[in-house]
């Protein structure tokens, strides 16, 4: 949490009103309570940045001592952002980070990280992680859900412990103490913004590292990045003190479909 | 004869002339290798700040508070990048005194290209405005070290940013909106570079028009 208690805001500065407007919208769907300030396009309503804009909406993101995450398009809205920053004071700028992040992907990692309760560091990090969003397709190998019940017989067999037979499986150890399970997605998109995020805010409670087929399941760019379709099954580690629940709760989050089907 | 606040806001009126004249070759230059709207930026933000000059109940007394005036409206009514670098080289340029003689010109100088550089990142042959401002502060360093007044040393600037503004016509860009384009930039003007070029040409007007007629 930041010091004021807030979360992070996120300010997105663009030469396009309805491109920050839209983007705002889209940012502040998956994560609901966290503000984010659209600044963009000229006063007049005309392509362009425009300085006093820009100032409102850091004014308006910082209020009462928060911290923001700024968002920028091209680089013009960077440098109006900087002039802003010049031009306020002090202690206002140090709670602002502009982010070198893509705009769309950077503000919807850096709002679901900010849901989280993460810190101005934090947010910022996860907005710059999000360059390179969506690896290319077919890397991961595809396994069908009748290939879950051999691949959890491995596991169960690897881990010297008994679980459940059947399409979902949890519960199992390995030799490094990481509870290990698989998982069939169910739902008919995949792995894709919506329970991405919906993974990332539910397992945030948890005192546990997760992971979905070795990526971090706290970051939803990473989880997107899997490119995860209907049938496939997840393969989901954890580590820490509630490694089990938070495993459990997300072996039958997936298998439930996320409420999609 | 050094020059004065009254100088300043001279070279502010000529700039604003310059700029409003040249505005559909600004345009131009920019629909070429940019978004289009630079001849219109520019207008708008001198016709502001002229508009603030006219609207003082008092003139500025120094240099420094007409740098001033310059770079906070620039900053709020030029959309694109050029509002945050003309902004920036202003305001750095308003650290000037309340006179300034040879010295005090390239003191100005650098201290705008010094602004130009933070704010924008960029260095000589990446095809921006530094290209104009760069050769025209070597230019008036040159011209401040033979002991040149400093209605002198503005006049090599001005020359310094037309031969740097010419100079980019060749460049490929790896700056600004205009890097997007890459080897398409090449063969044309930037016009960045040229405002540039409008702006010192008018600076070193209003002091050849401060030295009047009896000027050698």
């Amino acid at each position: 949490m930041t010091d004021s208690g807030a979360t992070v805001a996120l300010v997105l500065v663009s030469h396009s009103r309805e491109l920050a407007e839209g983007a705002a919208h889209v940012a502040g769907q998956m994560a609901p309570g966290v503000r984010v300030v659209p600044a963009g396009g000229t006063d007049d309503g005309g392509l362009g940045t425009s300085f006093d804009r820009v100032d409102g909406a850091l004014r308006s993101a910082t209020e009462g001592g928060g911290s923001a995450v700024v968002l920028a398009d091209l680089g013009s809205a960077v440098l109006t952002t900087e002039s802003v920053l010049e031009l306020a004071d002090p202690g206002t700028a140090e709670r602002v980070r502009i982010a070198d992040a893509p705009f769309v992907e950077g503000a919807v990692a850096a709002a679901v990280t900010a849901h989280g309760g993460a810190d101005l560091a934090a947010v910022l990090a996860a907005a710059e992680a999000a360059a390179g969003t969506f690896g290319a397709r077919g890397t991961r190998p595809e396994a069908s859900a009748r290939e879950v019940g051999a691949a959890a017989a491995d596991a169960t067999a690897a881990a010297g412990a008994t679980a459940a037979a059947g399409p979902g499986t949890s519960g199992g150890r390995e030799p490094d103490g990481s509870v290990r399970a698989t998982a069939v997605l169910r739902n008919p998109l995949g792995l894709h913004a919506r329970p991405a995020a919906l993974i990332v805010r539910m397992l945030a409670p948890y005192d546990a590292k997760v992971q979905v087929d070795g990526v971090n399941a706290a970051s939803v760019l990473e989880l997107m990045k899997l490119g995860a379709v209907k049938d496939d099954v997840l393969t989901l580690t954890a580590q820490g003190p509630q490694a089990a629940e938070a495993v459990a709760r997300l072996v039958s989050e997936v298998e439930g479909g996320f409420g999609e089907v | 004869m050094s020059l004065d606040a009254a100088w300043a806001v001279d070279w502010v009126r000529r700039s604003e002339a310059a700029v409003v004249e040249h505005r559909d070759e600004l345009v131009e230059l920019d629909r070429q290798i940019g978004d289009g709207d630079h001849g219109e930026n520019m207008a708008r933000g001198f016709r502001a700040v002229v508009a603030r000059l006219d609207a003082l109940d008092t003139p500025p007394a120094t240099v420094g508070d007409v740098m001033r005036l310059v770079a906070t409206t620039l900053m709020s009514t030029v959309g694109g990048a050029a509002g945050p670098l003309y902004g920036t080289a202003f305001l750095r340029a308003a650290k000037a005194g309340a006179e300034l003689d040879a010295d005090g010109v390239v003191a100005l100088l650098e201290a705008a290209l010094e602004g130009v550089v933070t704010r924008g990142k960029a260095s000589v042959g990446e095809k921006t405005m530094v290209d104009a401002w760069a050769p025209a502060v070597a230019a008036a360093v040159a011209a401040a070290d033979h002991g040149a007044p400093p209605s002198e040393v503005l006049a090599a600037a001005a020359r310094g940013a037309h031969d740097g503004a010419a100079a980019t016509v060749p460049m490929v860009a790896t700056k600004g909106r205009a890097s997007y384009l890459g080897e398409r930039s090449a063969g044309h003007l930037d016009p960045g570079a040229r405002s540039s070029e409008l702006i010192l040409a008018a600076a070193a007007g209003a002091a050849a028009a401060a030295d009047g007629p009896t000027a050698g």
